[in-house]
């Protein structure tokens, strides 16, 4: 399974990451060659085989309807890039 | 062309619970910014969620309201998006296996026929912050409070032919979830938002045309204009020979159209794939059974059952229904009356006339049910008239006390004694003696109409103190003469 | 001091024969030494460190506290510390304070234990040489020339070299076993669930599991009475209750019966690596093990299984880094997708850049079934071999690596024959069983760790058979000579 640069692009874009056209061509390599590796998968005959997401299989453990946690905003804010008035900033935002 | 709207709805329920989805951040409309978040919420680095109990039992508690196949296996899936007021980059969201399967509404219209619309399914997903568009130095500012914030999202299927049958479907889920106890069913404040998907074809065309999504509308009537005016656009675009392109609409109120939403023009994959952090939900049949055990009386039962066990019509049965607070308003009124027509005639009318004036929901009503109940058993008694109990209600309206009390104190007690009801109308017959000769020689039928002029000189005399279900015999006896 | 147990320093700081503060300062003294060559921390929490040190004092004057009271640790920079930098390798974290702690360090730190400070690591622990630390990155103690492993090779480095006493690492795929292998010290990566996940910086949640790295069997298993157990802010944690793990140390191996897997003794396994392998697990028969060949049929296919769930995993968890809440934004973002693309392209190193996009790739639409859900099905294959190989013996054995450390920069080029590397540990992770790796020997004067398996659960029995072999070997007693220095 090889990708070409445009793959790549609508990929970095997926993942919200700036490529350059070096960087493209050079992910364009190293990505192909991992999937090239991840391709031994389709060798194997999984056919009735059902798929294992958590290796224990447990199921999902149910929490009280309580309000546990209160009003921590300053601590909250204070890693973030920029604020104002209590909310997080970023650059506009349309519709 | 003739052609055929067809539409499916979206309904976002915000569910009552008092913490989050997956946090135990309290849940609230118009808090301060970012002070009902936690570590979750924000999707700070290492934070994981842990699922609300009360949740998974409100939305099983709809899935049984609509009957609909409950998901025994439940998984949480991640829907992988980028948008500022998605903190973690993804909803948790639910795909392959949502928690209610397929079922169904009846929908009573108008026209009294009833519409069964399909419901694909409804399953559980944590809602997203807000960005508010002030102007911060020509930023936009984030709010996470209401993100995390528990939603049962309702998918219809596509049965849907007119704007008025989606209104009455978002109604009837309004009410149900209401009933439920599992949403405040507060639209204003975004507690239920509708996401429609509408199309056109030619009448008689099988296949469904391309359709658009108008996002977040928040009115019974914002959908039902919204879906005018999208199938004005799109039918103005297909006469032209154009074609409509699948996309994502705003609705705008103020200039009663709808647009085209720029943040959603990017072709999305949302890579779903089921939450690593999040195990599958697993319900026994006894918790599924339970719950049902436990179900409240639902809107269309509690119409059926007014019908049978009052005698109500289908019409009245349905208004009296359609909401629980009117349901029980009405049943805790009839208990004083016994009397279900007149109650509902009551409570349909007078009481609801006021309440619209006041702009009030019948919970909110100044007079109780029993307090209004007691006014109906004074029309009973003959204690006051109709017309009377109408000022007496006013007055109760107003604060001013007990229907009695008001009855008492200003001297509003009908006259029953037949002895002065008599005299009273022969006073009356004697100073009209030209009309009495009339009324006495006309034919039988014309006397009935007649009869009227003087039962409300009675009337007026009495001060409409005279009790109008003696009066008329009286009356009928000494025009006879 | 610096090389002995914690049961040892334990006694000596409840007899006062040193105070934890001194204790401390011997360690803040030989990291400010010999760091500077290492390169294993990222973050020394000096002051931090020694007001806990007084506290523990404190208790310690009273008799109260735990065999981990006043003990000098070292945090992998992964967990996140109230308070202090938690960056997890990464420019993306670089000014990140979290304002919480995680379970894992709020654990040990009830427990008495300091907090010397945060360790280096391959960027969101994704690496298996610690080259891909914005920090830079951390060299092998025995071989300044070679790497650590990854991608808790800070942890790895600072106990070889005797900068902490103890450390907390995480394992993905063999980011605990393979540095504690390379740099000759004891790791356990629990049983999937053993251990809370909660405020651990998440690569690949079902694969994610933090736990000790010491010198000894022993130590790790002092860590692993603060830090394991069932944690209610974590769905994915286990209810079965937690062991003792002190407890049956020295309960004796005789009936123990070991499965070599077949798998691991083939092609690519350096042969000196292999002898020592079977040095070790002839020390085994001689403590009363029998050993029986057994396989693991599917063991190739959990590094393409591997490659496809633990990108998946990461690109979504990873989308929280977008420059909005916390951690690096972009200079002057021109608009909101500027903002995103730019900040992450500047926050995230290449390696991690790629294996988001590796995963974005392999969720998309219509790829998801071949890659994803192919990926899920074999690691069914993959925990059914496991299941079915510890039905028939009680411990699986082979190595943790195909070699020793190799040197720095020598396989930064070619990416993919480095995942290679992660053969003999990858299928752990996916089954979700707990492996250690214990010092089994040196090959070309460089450790090789031993891989013991269990199965789910086995914690206390793994660090039994450990604890059996250090008893009766000093491979673990062994101290570069790099640490001798200071």
């Amino acid at each position: 399974m090889s990708i070409n640069k445009q793959d790549v692009q609508k990929i970095a874009h997926l993942a919200r990451l700036a490529l350059t056209e070096e960087d493209a061509a050079q992910y364009q390599q190293s990505l192909s060659s991992v999937l090239a590796l991840v391709e031994q998968m389709q060798s194997v005959n999984t056919d009735g085989i059902e798929p294992l997401g958590n290796p224990l299989e447990m199921t999902q453990r149910l929490r009280e309807d309580v309000v546990t946690e209160g009003n921590r905003r300053d601590e909250f804010l204070a890693n973030a890039p920029q604020t104002e008035a209590g909310l997080f900033l970023v650059p506009q935002v349309i519709d | 062309m003739d052609w055929e709207v067809v539409i499916g709805l979206e309904i976002h329920t915000q569910l009552s619970t008092k913490s989050k989805l997956f946090s135990g951040a309290a849940v609230g409309f118009g808090a301060e910014p970012n002070t009902q978040t936690t570590l979750v919420d924000l999707g700070m680095p290492g934070a994981l969620p842990v699922f609300n109990k009360e949740a998974l039992r409100m939305a099983v508690m709809f899935g049984h309201a609509i009957n609909a196949e409950i998901g025994i296996h439940s998984v949480f899936a991640r829907k992988n998006y980028f948008y500022p007021d998605l903190p973690k980059g993804y909803q948790t969201s639910q795909m392959d296996h949502p928690i209610v399967g397929k079922g169904h509404l009846d929908v009573l219209l108008d026209d009294g026929t009833t519409s069964r619309i399909g419901i694909t399914r409804a399953h559980l997903e944590e809602d997203a912050g807000k960005s508010l568009h002030e102007d911060f130095q020509g930023m936009t500012g984030i709010d996470l409070n209401r993100a995390s914030t528990p939603l049962l999202e309702i998918v219809s299927e596509p049965d849907i032919r007119s704007a008025k049958e989606a209104v009455a479907y978002v109604k009837m889920i309004h009410s149900i979830v209401t009933y439920l106890g599992i949403c405040d069913g507060n639209m204003a404040e975004g507690s239920m938002r509708c996401d429609v998907n509408i199309s056109l074809r030619p009448k008689g065309q099988k296949e469904f045309g391309t359709r658009t999504e108008i996002k977040n509308v928040n009115s019974f009537r914002f959908i039902e204009k919204a879906i005018y005016t999208e199938i004005e656009r799109q039918a103005d675009i297909l006469e032209d020979g154009g074609k409509i392109t699948q996309e994502t609409r705003l609705y705008d109120a103020e200039k009663n159209e709808t647009r085209s939403m720029r943040s959603k023009e990017d072709a999305n994959d949302y890579r779903y794939f089921p939450c690593p952090d999040l195990l599958p939900i697993e319900l026994t049949q006894e918790y599924v059974d339970d719950i049902k055990a436990s179900l409240p009386e639902l809107p269309s039962h509690k119409a059926k059952r007014f019908q049978s066990e009052y005698n109500l019509s289908e019409y009245d049965a349905h208004v009296l229904s359609s909401s629980r607070e009117m349901a029980d308003f009405f049943e805790a009124a009839n208990s004083a009356t016994k009397d279900p027509k007149l109650t509902a005639n009551w409570v349909m009318g007078e009481l609801s006339k006021l309440l619209n004036q006041a702009q009030l929901e019948i919970n909110q009503s100044p007079v109780s049910a029993s307090a209004f109940g007691k006014l109906l058993a004074r029309i009973q008694d003959n204690t006051i008239n109709g017309k009377t109990a109408k000022d007496v209600l006013q007055a109760m309206w107003n604060g001013e006390g007990s229907a009695d009390a008001i009855i008492d104190a200003k001297g509003l007690k009908q006259v029953t004694d037949t002895g002065a009801i008599e005299s009273m109308i022969q006073a009356i017959l004697d100073a009209n003696a030209t009309q009495v000769e009339q009324y006495r020689a006309a034919e039988p039928d014309k006397q009935k109409k007649m009869i009227g002029f003087f039962v409300g000189q009675v009337m007026k005399a009495s001060q409409g103190k005279a009790n109008p279900g003696m009066v008329n015999p009286i009356l009928a006896k000494l025009l006879k003469g | 001091m610096f090389e002995q147990s914690i049961s040892t320093l334990a006694t000596k700081l409840r007899n006062k024969d040193i105070s934890s503060v001194e204790l401390t300062r011997l360690f803040l003294d030989r990291i400010s030494k010999l760091d500077p060559q290492l390169n294993s921390f990222i973050t020394i929490s000096d002051e931090l460190a020694l007001q806990q040190a007084k506290a523990a004092d404190t208790l310690l004057a009273s008799n109260k506290g735990t065999s981990l009271t006043g003990i000098p640790i070292a945090h992998k920079d992964l967990f996140c510390t109230q308070g202090v930098l938690t960056t997890c390798g990464s420019k993306m974290l670089n000014n990140f304070v979290p304002p919480y702690e995680s379970t894992v360090t709020s654990r040990i730190q009830q427990a008495g234990a300091v907090m010397l400070g945060k360790t280096n690591m391959d960027e969101f622990a994704m690496g298996s040489s610690n080259e891909n630390s914005f920090f830079g990155a951390v060299k092998n103690p025995w071989n300044l020339n070679k790497v650590p492993g990854g991608s808790s090779g800070g942890s790895a480095a600072a106990v070889a070299a005797g900068l902490a006493v103890a450390a907390t690492g995480t394992d993905t795929g063999g980011s605990i076993r393979q540095p504690a292998s390379f740099c000759g010290i004891t790791g356990l990566k629990p049983t999937y669930g053993r251990v809370s996940r909660f405020g651990m910086i998440a690569y690949a949640s079902s694969l994610d599991q933090g736990g000790p790295m010491a010198k000894s069997a022993e130590d790790c298993a002092h860590l692993m009475q603060a830090m394991a157990g069932f944690d209610e802010k974590d769905s994915t944690s286990s209810e079965t209750p937690k062991e003792d793990y002190l407890a049956n140390l020295n309960a004796p191996l005789t009936g123990l019966k070991i499965g070599l897997p077949k798998e691991y003794f083939g092609e690519g396994l350096d042969p000196k690596v292999a002898d020592t392998i079977m040095s070790a697990v002839k020390e085994f028969e001689k403590l009363g093990a029998t050993v029986k060949e057994i396989s693991l049929p599917n063991l190739q296919l959990s590094i393409p299984a591997y490659y496809v769930i633990a990108p998946s995993e990461a690109s979504s968890n990873l989308s929280r880094f977008d420059g909005v809440r916390f951690g690096h934004r972009c200079d002057d973002p021109k608009d909101l997708l500027d903002m995103y693309t730019r900040s992450r392209a500047e926050g995230f190193g290449t390696e991690v850049q790629k294996r988001i996009m590796v995963g974005t790739y392999a969720l998309s639409e219509g790829y998801y079934d071949a890659y994803y859900l192919k990926a899920q099905k074999i690691r069914r294959l993959i925990k059914e071999d496991f299941v079915k190989a510890l039905s028939e013996v009680d411990v699986i054995m082979g190595p943790v690596a195909p070699t020793t450390a190799f040197d720095i920069g020598s396989k930064t080029d070619d990416p993919v024959a480095m995942y290679l590397e992660d053969i003999y540990t990858l299928s752990v992770n996916l089954a979700g069983i707990p492996a250690m790796s214990v010092p089994a020997g040196f090959a070309d004067d460089m450790p090789v760790g031993l891989q013991i398996m269990g199965n789910y659960f086995a914690e206390a029995k793994l660090l039994n058979i450990a604890h059996q072999f250090q008893q009766n070997t000093d491979w673990h007693l062994q101290t570069p000579t790099l640490a001798k220095g200071a």
